[in-house]
C-alpha cells in the first residue's frame, strides 16, 4: 500500500492528560519509518507504537490502552522490545520515531506476556461458562492467543462479593475486574463524569463510587462495552444471550439527531444489545444509554398491532384495507369541506428519510397540503436549518473556535457532547458557552457568556465582535487571545436553547455570527431523524432536498404533478388551526404532541376538536383517546432504509427483527393512501424510493441507492461538497479480533460486483485487504467514482437576516423561565423501555438558584404556586447550582402541569411569579 | 575505629531540647544566614556549585542533585520543588529526625533550591504518620515567614517563595517521584509513565524538581562551606555524608551520619556496637526494605552506591541498614516483607499488584509447613517476569520501582539461604506425605 501518510492529526502521544502531560516526542521527519518485526513501514512521527502497529497489520495484545483513550500504561500487556532502549517498553505509550527497530515477538517479549497474563488470571475467576464475556471476551481471546496453558497458582484467589451495582443499569462483579482502568478513565477523561475510581491497594484494588453516589452518567453503559472482561454487565443485557446466538446488524441510533453508529443484536427475534461501532467522523464508538438501552422500546407491549378504526365511539380492530378506506376518507372529507389547508400532518422526525420523502410527496404532491411540520413546536424554523452554512462534527475538532447557542447538549445530543468535550479539552480548541445557566459543557467551556432568557442575541453578537477582533469589554474578550492565529471554522452549534420564549432570540443569535465569514452551522435539534424528514420536505415551505416552494416547485411539479400552492403552518399553526376548528383531519406521523409538543393544553384542544385524528405509528396513545383511525408502522430496528443525522449525513439503517402483527412501513402506508387518491408512486422497493429521492430531491444528487449501500461511513448532504469524504464499503474486520473496537461494516453486505453497479476496484480491494485490514479507504476506488452530480435546483440558502426579539426588562420579584428537554422524561421511547424508565423523572420541578429559594422561603422539596403571564400551577422547587439568581429552569417533558401550562408563545420571555403555598 | 561525620545532624545532637525552635537556630546554629550568600552567587552559580559537590539524592535512587536541576527546560515556568518527606521505606527514619528536630535546616535548604531552580512554589510532601514532625515544620515555616524568609522578597531580593507543607495520608507509593506528584495534585498515588520525567512535566505539567528532605538539608551547608569541602568528603562518586538509619539486632541501634566509603563493619559493629548479646550476625539488609541482602562475608564493603550496584548486586537505597543475628528465620523476613509491598503496591501494574500477593501467599505457605521443594522456583520464575534478569541493576515490567522491590528479598533467599530453604520444602514436602495432607490451599 502507498497511503499518503497523514500527518495532519494530532497524534495520541500529544492528547494532553487530566493536568496536561503529554508525551514527549523526539525531533526527527514528519513521516518516520518504523520497522516493525522486520517490516518497515511510514507513519506520522509520534503517533503510539501500538496504534500504528495495528494499522499496519500488527496486532499487539493489550488491556488497558483504548483506541480513543489516552494511554495509562497499567496492564504491561503491550510491552515490545525496540532496539537501542533498554528493557521492553509500553508500546501505549511509547511515540514512534525515525529509525525504530521494533519487536513484537522476540522471546523477551513472549515471556512478558505470558507473564502478564499469568499474573491477570491468578485472581481472575474461571467462571467463563456463567459469564456474559464469554465468548466475546478479550481476556479469554488473548489468553489464547498470547497466554500460559495453565496457571501455576494453587492459592485461594482474592474474593468479594458479586455482582454489585453501580449504579440503575451497570453491575460491577470486582472478582472478575482485571484493573485495567478503562472504566474510571472512560468516566473520567471521556464522559466527564468521574463518578468511579479506583479504591483499595495491591491485589485489593477495586473499582469503586463515592457512597451514596452511583456511577449515574448518561454514558456508562459505554464502560460496560469497552471493559475488557466480564467485570461490568449492564442490566438490561445481563443473562439474556450468549455471544454466539446473537445475530448482528450495523444501523444508526435514531434516539437522537447525532445517529451514532452501533451493532445492534438480536436473538431469537428479539433485539438484545446495540453495541457502538466506531465511525470515525461521528460517534467514535461511543452511544449514550438512552441509545444503547432505547431498542427496548420496539418490542413494548403497547404496541399497536394491527390498523384500528374508530366505530361508534371505540377504536376497532380492522383490516389494512378498512382502516386505510377510512383515513382515506378522512382526508378526502377535510378536502372537501376546507381544501388542502383543512389537513394538517406532525411528525416524521422518527421515520426513515424514505417515510418522510413519501409522505411529503403524498401530503404535499397528492393532498397539496403545505401544512405539515416535522419539528413540535421546540425546534428552529425550517428556512434557518436548511439554509445554514453546515458544518460537520469532524470540524470540531480542528475549529478556529466552537461556539454553542443550544440546550444543553448533554441532555439532547449526548454523544455530540462528548465530541465537542474532546476537542475543547484534548484538542485545545476555544469552547464558548452562550447559555441562560449553567450546562454540561460549562466545565470544558474556556469563555463563558451567560445572559438572560431571551437575550442570546446580544450575547452572540459579543461573541462575533470578540471572533472578528473586536473588544466590547465584555466577558467575550476572553476569545481575542485565544482565537489569535488559530485556523479552521469556527463552528456555531445552534439549537432552541429554551421553550420558554419564542425562537426570535436564538434566530438573532445566529444572524449575529453568521455574519462571520468563517462560520459553519452544526444543528442541535434533536429528534432521531428530524434533519432527514426537514431535507425531504416534511416542513411548512419546503418541498424535498432543501429547496422552498418557489424555488423547487417547476422542478418537483415535473415529477409530482402538483405542489401546494403556499406556505402552510408549523406544527403551533397547525395545531391552533385544528383547536379553531380550521383544520379537521390530523396526521401523527410516529409525533406525540402530548407529550411533545411544549403546551400540551393546546395539544390536548386540537386532538379533541378535530374530526379525524389518524395515528400513523406505533402507539393508540399519541393521540391520548382522540384518534379516529390508527395504522401501526414498522419501526427502527424492524425497518431498512435510511436517516440523516444533524451534519446531513445519510445513513444505512437496519431491518434486524421481524415486527409482530401486521404492521407495515409508514412509506407504504403513504403510497397505499395516495392510491385511495388516485395517484400511483409505483414504489414497491426502499431502493425505488432511494433512486426517486436522488431524482427529486435537489439536495440529494447522485445519493441513489446505490451510493448509499456502498459508503461505509454514509454520505453528507449535498454530494458535491462531500462527495471526496466518502469511504468505500464495509470495512473487513480487523486482524482477527473482533471484540473491540467494533469496525465499522459488521452487517458485512458483500460490495457489489457488477461494473455498471460499482467501480470494479471496490471490489478488488475488499479481495486483497486482509493485508491491510483496518485502512478503511481505498483511493484509487473513489478517484474511479464519477464526480458528483450538482443539484438541479440551486438549494436554499438563509442569508442570516432576523428579527431581533424585544428586550424584556427585568422584574426584580419574578424569575425568568428556561424551560428544556432533559435526556430521561416522558418521551415515548424512553417510558416504553424499561431500563430507561426507571431513570426518568416523571414530575416537574423548578430549579432555581439557592438564594432565590431561600428568599421564596421554602425547603428543597416543598410545592410553590408559580404563575406566568399566561397561567398559574403548583410544582415542586429545588435548589440548583447552574441556574443563576433571577433565573427558574423547568424540564420540558414532565407529565402533569409544568411548562405548557405557563409559557405563552406569543410573550417574548415567560416571567414567573412564585409563592409559598400555605 | 569508625567516627561519625555529623552535618545534616550536628545541631540536632548538639541542642537535643529546643533544636526545632526558630531562636535557637538562629543563634546556635547559623540558620537562614546561608540565603544571603546563596542570592549573591545567583541561581546558576548555586547550581554549579552543587554539581561541583557532587551531591547525590540521599532518598535511594542517587541521581545527581545538580544534574537533575540542570535539566529543567530552560525558559519555561512556572516550576515547582517538591520535597519528598514521605519517608515510607521500612526501617527508614531519618528523615523524620530531620523533620523532628531540624526544620529550620530543612526550610532554609528548600529556599535556596527553589532559588536555585527558579521555582516560586514549593511543597513539602511529609508521611502523614509524622505528626509531632508536622506540627514543628509547619511551626518552622510559619516563623519563617514571619521573619521574612519565605513570602514576597524575600530578604529584598526581589525572590518570592510560597511554601506549602503537605501531609500524606499513609502510602508507601507515594514515596515515588511521580507518586508523590499524583498524591500532591489530588490523585491517587499511583506513579505515572516516564517520560515525561518531573523535570520537564510534573507537578500540574510543570518543570519540577523532586528532592528528598536529606538532600535539601544538605544544601545550605554547600552553600556555606563550598561544593568543594563536600566532594572531598566521601568516597569516588559517593561524596559528603549520609545518615544511615541502622536497626535491627545490634546493641544501639539509631541513626548515624557518616562519611561515605567507611565499611559496613565500621558502621554495624563500630558505631551500633554489632550485634546484640554477643550473638553472630546472619546476614543484613543495606539498604532498606527494597535492597537485596547481604552477609557477613560483606562487612568489609565501603559504603559506597556504586560500587553497592556493581559489585555486590544490591543498593544502598534509603540508607537502611537493618541487621538479622543467627536466631533469624529468612523466611519469615523474607514474608513479612512480601506482606509490606503486597499491602502497599499501588494497584496500577499488573505484574506488581498481582505478584506481590502471589509471592506473599507462596512466602506464607512456605513459612507454615506447606511449601513444596519447587516453590523457591516457582517464585523465581514468576518474580522474573516483574524483575527480567532477578539482578540489580534491576530491570522492571512496571512503572515504578515497587516492582522490583517485591523481588530482592526473594532473590536474597535463594542467593543466601537457597540450600537451607530447600531442605526445609523438602522436609516439610515429606513430613506431609507421611502425614497424607494432599491439600496446599
Amino acid at each position: 500500500m502507498s497511503d499518503p501518510v497523514a500527518v495532519n492529526q494530532v497524534p495520541m502521544s500529544q492528547w494532553p492528560s487530566d493536568q496536561k502531560y503529554v508525551i514527549p516526542v523526539a525531533p526527527g521527519p514528519d513521516v518516520a519509518t518504523v520497522t516493525i518485526d522486520g517490516k518497515e513501514v511510514q507513519v506520522p512521527r509520534g503517533e503510539l507504537l501500538i496504534k500504528v502497529a495495528q494499522e499496519h497489520g500488527t496486532y499487539i495484545p493489550r488491556f488497558c490502552w483504548h483506541e480513543r483513550m489516552k494511554p495509562v500504561g497499567m496492564c504491561r500487556m503491550c510491552l515490545v522490545e525496540i532496539e537501542g532502549m533498554r528493557g521492553l517498553q509500553i508500546s501505549c505509550a511509547t511515540p514512534v520515531t525515525d529509525g525504530m527497530v521494533v519487536s513484537t515477538q522476540s522471546p523477551g517479549v513472549k515471556a512478558a506476556q505470558d507473564g502478564v497474563l499469568e499474573f491477570l488470571l491468578i485472581n481472575h475467576p474461571l467462571d467463563c461458562p456463567v459469564c456474559d464475556r464469554g465468548g466475546e471476551c478479550p481476556l479469554q481471546d488473548q489468553t489464547l492467543a498470547f497466554g500460559p496453558g495453565e496457571s501455576r497458582f494453587v492459592e485461594e484467589k482474592r474474593h468479594f462479593e458479586k455482582p454489585i451495582a453501580i449504579s440503575e443499569t451497570v453491575l460491577l462483579d470486582r472478582e472478575r475486574c482485571i484493573q485495567c482502568g478503562r472504566c474510571t478513565r472512560f468516566a473520567a477523561e471521556v464522559a466527564g463524569d468521574a463518578l468511579i475510581s479506583f479504591g483499595g491497594r495491591g491485589s485489593n484494588t477495586e473499582v469503586i463510587t463515592a457512597p451514596d453516589e452511583p456511577f449515574s452518567s448518561y454514558f456508562a453503559g459505554n464502560t460496560v462495552q469497552i471493559c475488557p472482561v466480564g467485570a461490568l454487565t449492564a442490566s438490561p443485557y445481563r443473562f439474556r444471550a450468549r455471544p454466539w446466538d446473537l445475530d448482528s446488524a450495523e444501523t444508526s441510533c435514531q434516539q437522537c439527531a447525532v445517529g451514532c453508529r452501533g451493532a445492534l443484536e438480536s436473538t431469537s427475534n428479539r433485539l438484545v444489545r446495540l453495541l457502538g461501532v466506531d465511525l470515525d467522523p461521528v460517534n467514535q464508538g461511543w452511544l449514550c444509554d438512552r441509545g444503547r438501552y432505547g431498542y427496548e422500546w420496539v418490542h413494548s407491549e403497547s404496541r399497536v398491532a394491527g390498523p384500528l378504526v374508530k366505530r361508534g365511539g371505540v377504536l376497532a380492530d380492522a383490516s389494512w384495507p378498512q382502516a386505510l378506506d377510512a383515513a382515506a376518507d378522512a382526508l378526502r372529507n377535510a378536502l372537501d369541506a376546507g381544501g388542502p389547508d383543512a389537513i394538517g400532518v406532525i411528525g416524521g422526525a422518527r421515520g426513515t428519510n424514505e417515510d418522510a420523502y413519501v409522505w411529503a410527496r403524498f401530503a404535499k404532491g397528492v393532498l397539496a397540503t403545505d401544512n405539515v411540520d416535522a419539528q413540535l413546536g421546540d425546534g428552529l424554523p425550517a428556512e434557518v436549518v436548511l439554509g445554514m452554512r453546515r458544518a460537520v462534527i469532524d470540524d470540531l475538532d480542528g475549529a478556529a473556535a466552537i461556539v454553542v447557542i443550544a440546550p444543553d447538549l448533554k441532555d439532547t445530543l449526548p454523544v455530540l457532547y462528548l465530541r465537542v468535550r474532546q476537542a475543547a479539552l484534548d484538542r485545545g480548541v476555544p469552547l464558548v458557552d452562550i447559555a441562560p445557566r449553567d450546562n454540561g459543557l460549562t466545565a470544558a467551556a474556556s469563555v463563558v457568556v451567560r445572559h438572560l432568557p431571551g437575550e442570546a442575541g446580544p450575547a452572540a453578537a459579543k461573541v462575533a465582535a470578540a471572533l472578528a477582533g473586536r473588544a466590547t469589554q465584555s466577558p467575550a474578550d476572553a476569545l481575542l487571545a485565544q482565537v489569535e492565529g488559530r485556523e479552521g471554522p469556527v463552528v456555531v452549534i445552534l439549537g432552541r436553547p429554551s421553550v420558554a420564549e419564542p425562537v426570535t432570540g436564538t434566530v438573532h443569535a445566529a444572524a449575529e455570527l453568521a455574519a462571520l465569514a468563517s462560520v459553519r452551522f452544526l444543528s442541535a435539534l434533536h429528534r432521531g431523524n428530524v434533519h432527514g424528514a426537514l431535507d425531504l420536505g416534511l416542513a411548512p415551505g419546503f418541498l424535498p432536498g432543501r429547496v422552498t416552494l418557489e424555488a423547487g416547485a417547476d422542478h418537483v411539479v415535473a415529477h409530482w404533478g402538483r405542489v401546494p400552492a403556499s406556505r402552510g403552518l408549523d406544527t403551533g399553526g397547525i395545531l391552533a388551526a385544528a383547536a379553531a376548528g380550521q383544520i379537521r383531519t390530523l396526521v401523527l406521523l410516529g409525533a406525540d404532541p402530548l407529550a411533545d409538543f411544549p403546551d400540551r393544553p393546546l395539544a390536548e384542544r386540537a386532538l379533541a376538536a378535530a374530526e379525524h385524528v389518524i395515528v400513523v405509528g406505533a402507539f393508540v396513545a399519541d393521540a391520548g383517546e382522540q384518534a379516529t383511525v390508527v395504522l401501526p408502522v414498522t419501526v427502527w430496528g424492524e425497518q431498512e432504509g435510511t436517516g440523516t443525522n444533524l451534519e446531513g449525513r445519510v445513513q444505512r439503517l437496519a431491518r434486524k427483527v421481524t415486527p409482530g402483527g401486521t404492521t407495515m412501513e409508514s412509506w407504504r402506508v403513504a403510497g397505499e393512501l395516495a392510491l385511495r387518491f388516485g395517484a400511483d408512486f409505483d414504489l414497491e422497493l426502499v431502493a425505488e424510493v432511494q433512486d426517486e429521492i436522488a431524482r427529486v430531491a435537489p439536495a440529494f444528487a447522485g445519493v441513489d441507492a446505490a451510493l448509499v449501500r456502498r459508503a461505509r461511513d454514509g454520505v453528507v448532504l449535498p454530494l458535491v461538497d462531500h462527495g471526496h469524504e466518502i469511504v468505500w464499503g464495509p470495512a473487513p474486520l480487523g486482524a482477527g479480533v473482533s471484540w473491540e473496537p467494533i469496525p465499522s461494516g459488521t452487517d458485512a453486505e458483500p460490495l457489489p460486483v457488477d461494473a455498471d453497479d460499482a467501480p470494479a476496484e471496490a471490489a478488488d480491494a475488499d479481495a486483497d485487504a486482509d493485508a491491510d485490514a483496518t485502512e478503511g479507504e481505498d483511493t484509487a476506488a473513489a478517484a474511479a467514482v464519477p464526480g458528483p452530480p450538482a443539484p438541479p435546483v440551486t438549494l436554499h440558502e438563509w442569508a442570516g437576516s432576523a428579527d431581533r426579539a424585544p428586550v424584556v426588562p427585568v422584574d426584580s420579584y419574578a424569575l425568568r423561565l428556561v424551560a428544556a428537554r432533559t435526556l430521561y422524561g416522558t418521551d415515548r421511547a424512553v417510558l416504553e423501555s424499561p431500563s430507561l424508565a426507571q431513570l426518568a423523572p416523571l414530575d416537574a420541578v423548578l430549579l432555581v438558584n439557592r438564594i432565590d429559594r431561600d428568599r421564596i422561603g421554602v425547603a428543597d422539596g416543598d410545592r410553590v404556586r408559580v404563575t406566568s403571564a399566561k397561567g398559574s400551577t403548583e410544582v415542586a422547587v429545588h435548589a440548583d447550582a447552574a441556574t443563576p439568581q433571577g433565573t427558574a429552569f423547568l424540564a420540558a417533558n414532565r407529565r402533569g402541569p409544568g411548562v405548557g401550562d405557563l409559557v405563552d408563545p406569543a410573550e417574548p420571555v415567560t416571567d414567573l411569579r412564585v409563592e409559598t403555598l400555605r | 575505629m569508625a567516627v561519625e561525620t555529623p552535618m545534616v545532624t550536628k545541631f540536632l545532637r548538639e541542642r537535643p531540647d529546643d533544636s526545632w525552635q526558630y531562636e535557637t537556630a538562629r543563634a546556635y546554629n547559623n540558620a537562614y544566614t546561608r540565603i544571603e550568600k546563596a542570592f549573591a552567587m545567583g541561581s546558576e552559580a548555586i547550581v554549579q556549585e552543587v554539581q561541583k559537590s557532587g551531591l547525590r539524592g540521599k532518598g535511594g535512587a542517587g541521581f545527581g542533585a545538580g544534574q537533575k536541576w540542570s535539566f529543567l527546560p530552560k525558559d519555561v515556568f512556572p516550576r515547582y520543588l517538591c520535597v519528598n518527606g514521605d519517608e515510607g521505606e521500612p526501617a527508614t527514619f531519618k528523615d523524620h529526625m530531620i523533620v523532628e528536630r531540624d526544620p529550620h535546616q530543612l526550610v532554609e535548604g528548600v529556599i535556596i533550591t527553589a532559588f536555585a531552580i527558579q521555582a516560586n512554589h514549593a511543597f513539602i510532601y511529609l508521611r502523614g504518620e509524622f505528626g509531632l514532625g508536622a506540627e514543628r515544620l509547619q511551626a518552622a515555616i510559619d516563623d519563617a515567614y514571619a521573619h521574612g524568609f519565605l513570602g514576597t522578597n524575600i530578604g529584598g531580593s526581589g525572590f518570592d517563595l510560597e511554601l506549602i507543607l503537605h501531609r500524606g495520608a499513609g502510602c508507601y507509593i507515594a514515596g515515588d517521584e511521580t507518586g508523590l506528584l499524583s498524591s500532591l495534585e489530588g490523585e491517587r498515588a499511583m506513579p505515572r509513565i516516564k517520560p515525561p520525567f518531573p523535570a520537564a512535566q510534573g507537578l500540574y505539567a510543570a518543570p519540577t524538581v523532586v528532592n528528598n528532605v536529606e538532600t535539601i538539608s544538605t544544601i545550605p551547608h554547600i552553600i556555606q562551606h563550598g561544593g568543594e569541602w563536600y566532594a572531598a568528603m566521601g568516597v569516588n562518586k559517593s561524596t559528603g555524608t549520609r545518615v544511615f538509619s541502622v536497626s535491627g539486632h545490634v546493641e544501639r541501634p539509631g541513626n548515624y551520619e557518616v562519611e561515605l566509603g567507611i565499611t559496613f563493619r565500621d558502621l554495624i559493629e563500630g558505631l551500633a556496637g554489632g550485634v546484640r548479646g554477643g550473638k553472630e550476625m546472619k546476614f543484613f539488609i543495606p539498604g532498606g526494605a527494597s535492597s537485596p541482602w547481604l552477609l557477613p562475608e560483606h562487612l568489609d564493603s565501603p559504603l559506597d552506591m556504586d560500587y553497592a550496584g556493581a559489585e555486590l548486586r544490591t543498593m544502598l537505597g534509603s540508607g537502611a541498614i537493618t541487621v538479622f543475628d543467627e536466631t533469624t528465620d529468612p523466611l519469615l523476613v523474607s514474608w513479612r516483607l512480601a506482606k509490606f509491598y503486597a499491602h502497599e503496591s499501588c494497584g496500577k501494574c499488573t505484574p506488581c499488584r498481582e505478584g506481590s500477593s502471589w509471592i506473599e501467599k507462596v512466602l506464607y505457605r512456605m513459612l507454615n509447613g506447606q511449601g513444596r521443594p519447587e516453590d523457591l522456583d516457582l517464585l523465581l520464575s514468576f518474580g522474573n517476569n516483574i524483575v527480567p534478569g532477578l539482578n540489580a541493576p534491576f530491570a522492571q515490567t512496571t512503572i515504578c520501582a515497587l516492582g522490583p522491590s517485591v523481588m530482592s528479598h526473594v532473590v536474597s533467599l535463594d542467593r543466601w539461604f537457597r540450600d537451607e530453604i530447600v531442605e526445609r520444602l523438602e522436609r516439610d514436602a515429606a513430613r506431609r506425605t507421611s502425614l497424607q495432607i494432599v491439600s496446599v490451599s
